[in-house]
């Protein structure tokens, strides 16, 4: 190889065929006219919605959770209505309409809560978050408009989604003359904190993400701990049961529940352990964000 | 401007980048020169601030990174062109980002007009070629018309039109006085694009230079010469500071002397010669010098390890041992490195 062709500092510049070189420098006299574009926390949140809007598997999953909470809902409330006459006295007594028709949720946590997960876990799989908190390097934000901009749109597709199955259920549940009306006492409260619990479990799985970089181990905490942990609860003897109160699977029975059950906590205590949750969980996603190195 | 000042990242026992200080000054594209596993990337992730110094501190345009209230306006970054979520379409992956700092639409679709991405611009980034990936990445980095550009490997991948594009387009950035650094562990890529090189190896800094000095000094100049009276042409040669190779019965390879001054002396001694040739070391036989020399200083430094010595791990002896002059991590790498021309004439 020789050295004759090296021409440093020479500008043999010539630009690809689709790229006029006045481009670069047209931008270059804008520099100093531009006003400074400072990063705020509105602007991330701006920045996350069109990342969770862009993405076809987010509009997918969300269509899932709708499905699965109005069908299932419509389903077992239509399924109660026919079987209604050999109801015992004391089944009948502890029924519960409405909780009924809202029972989709336990699918729907499951479609919201890997979605969650994929918020976050996605980038890290992609390697998107070198670009996102390259750009944010204080971190934070990125993680606050994340959860934000998912408890939004999840808490506000829920609620909608458990209105519909609400109405439908109960429209089958009429033939049996057991429904009950969104007015009634507890009612309303069922329907939004089934939505509160739900995305309360997308919050969680975003957490979890955030904390573990990686989609299977955040995936397979999150299920565990909805699905697995109150199967060894229930096996504990009858002095350790009460652990199972503060469990988050409980706590959304708890919330959805209008016939309050004698081994159910309150609506309340089950809000609370769920905020519990969500703090801890994003206090600690919090500081190892911005500690760990990207 | 990015100043580094004393960078170095360990992970756990590994030292990744050792006492790492350079300039990249506004106006010129800076060379960030070192095989894979030098420790180029991880020093880009440290000035960005992904990866924290264990040690040291590196300023961009006078503040830390991470000081910015506008990042993208001060550094424009492409670290890896598959920093990329695979399911989103170019145009939504850029306005993503743009959001962040409210830059609007129109300069979204000027960038892609830019790099020539316009017509995929709709189309998911997973299924883009390297290449175009590659012009993605180059595209983010210029969303926020940044004073200073950082870019790890930026033609990677490129097709010959691409790196020709991308040559100019970053020359002319720097022109511009922007602050242009980008990595490579490919002399002769770095040779056409940048002037200014900063040389790495094994984490450790062996030279901050300039290409020209780099080209001038890694060619000892070696003069080929056939003759039939090689053993006499050897005595006449022979002085201080020549070296004299016999590649072949009447052959000799000799440094020291150019070619002007070997035909002079042999006519003066009446000796004949049959070919009288000067040869060049290529820049990549430069480059294998430069880190073969990293090489080995990293190797003695590990085996050293169990003896106390300047270069060992220990965090005790490291503060006060290696001071390293601004220019020159080892003189007698850029010894090596530079040659006659001397390694203290920078620009």
């Amino acid at each position: 190889m020789s050295t004759q062709t090296i021409t440093p500092g020479a500008s043999g510049t010539s630009g690809a065929p689709d790229t006029p070189p006045p481009a670069a420098s047209a931008t270059a006299t804008a520099r100093h006219a531009r006003p400074q574009q400072r990063v705020t926390q509105l602007r991330v949140i701006r920045s996350e919605w069109t990342k969770l809007t862009s993405l076809r598997s987010t509009a997918w999953t969300l269509a899932a959770a709708l499905a699965v909470t109005i069908l299932l809902g419509v389903i077992l409330s239509r399924v109660t209505a026919n079987d209604w006459t050999n109801y015992s006295a004391e089944d009948k007594r502890t029924f519960d309409a409405a909780a009924t028709s809202l029972s989709g949720m336990y699918l729907a946590q499951l479609a919201i809560g890997v979605l969650g997960v994929l918020v976050i876990s996605g980038e890290y799989a992609t390697g998107m978050i070198r670009a996102t908190l390259g750009i944010v390097p204080h971190r934070l934000p990125v993680l606050w408009a994340k959860a934000i901009v998912f408890a939004t749109v999840s808490f506000a597709l829920m609620v909608v989604a458990n209105l519909i199955a609400f109405t439908a259920g109960q429209a089958m549940l009429s033939s049996a003359h057991i429904d009950v009306s969104l007015s009634d006492p507890g009612v309303l409260r069922a329907v939004l904190g089934t939505a509160f619990f739900v995305t309360t479990i997308g919050v969680l799985g975003l957490a979890l993400g955030a904390l573990l970089r990686n989609t299977p181990a955040a995936i397979g905490v999150l299920f565990g701990v909805l699905l697995v942990l109150p199967q060894i609860v229930g096996a504990l003897p009858q002095s350790l049961t009460r652990i199972g109160d503060y469990l988050p699977s409980t706590s959304g029975d708890a919330l959805m529940q209008v016939v309050r059950s004698s081994s159910l906590p309150s609506p309340t205590h089950g809000a609370l352990v769920l905020v519990a949750y969500l703090v801890v969980t994003l206090t600690a996603a919090a500081l190892l964000l911005v500690r760990r190195d990207v | 401007m990015i100043e580094a000042r004393g960078l170095e990242k360990r992970y756990g026992d590994k030292v990744a980048v050792h006492d790492l200080s350079f300039t990249a000054r506004p106006g010129v594209v800076t060379g960030f020169l070192g095989p894979n596993g030098a420790g180029k990337s991880t020093t880009m992730r440290m000035i960005l601030g992904l990866d924290r110094p264990s040690r040291g501190e590196v300023l961009v345009n006078g503040r830390r990174y991470r000081d910015t209230t506008a990042p993208m306006q001060e550094v424009g970054v492409m670290l890896e062109a598959r920093a990329i979520h695979t399911g989103r379409s170019a145009a939504k992956h850029l306005l993503a980002l743009a959001h962040t700092h409210g830059i609007g639409r129109r300069r979204v679709d000027e960038v892609i007009d830019l790099v020539g991405l316009r017509e995929v611009a709709r189309r998911r980034a997973g299924g883009f070629s390297l290449g175009m990936g590659q012009r993605l990445g180059i595209a983010s980095a210029l969303l926020g018309d940044p004073a200073t550009l950082i870019l790890d490997e930026p033609v990677n991948g490129l097709d010959p039109d691409g790196i020709r594009w991308i040559r100019g387009l970053l020359r002319d950035l720097a022109a511009e006085g922007r602050t242009v650094f980008l990595s490579s562990h490919l002399m002769s890529e770095m040779a056409l694009t940048a002037t200014h090189l900063v040389v790495v190896g094994r984490g450790r800094l062996i030279a901050e230079t300039t290409v020209a000095e780099v080209i001038a000094g890694a060619s000892p100049a070696a003069v080929h010469v056939r003759t039939p009276d090689a053993s006499a042409l050897r005595s006449v040669l022979g002085g201080v500071g020549v070296t004299i190779t016999a590649t072949s019965a009447d052959t000799l390879d000799v440094t020291g002397h150019t070619s002007e001054q070997i035909g002079i002396l042999a006519r003066h001694a009446g000796l004949a010669l049959y070919e009288l040739t000067p040869r060049q070391v290529s820049l990549e036989d430069a480059f294998m010098a430069l880190t073969r020399d990293a090489v080995e200083y990293a190797t003695t430094a590990s085996t050293s390890r169990t003896a106390p010595s300047p270069t060992t791990t220990s965090p005790t002896t490291v503060v006060p041992t290696t001071v390293v002059p601004t220019t020159v991590a080892d003189p007698e790498q850029t010894l090596a490195l530079t040659g006659a021309t001397g390694s203290e004439s920078r620009a």
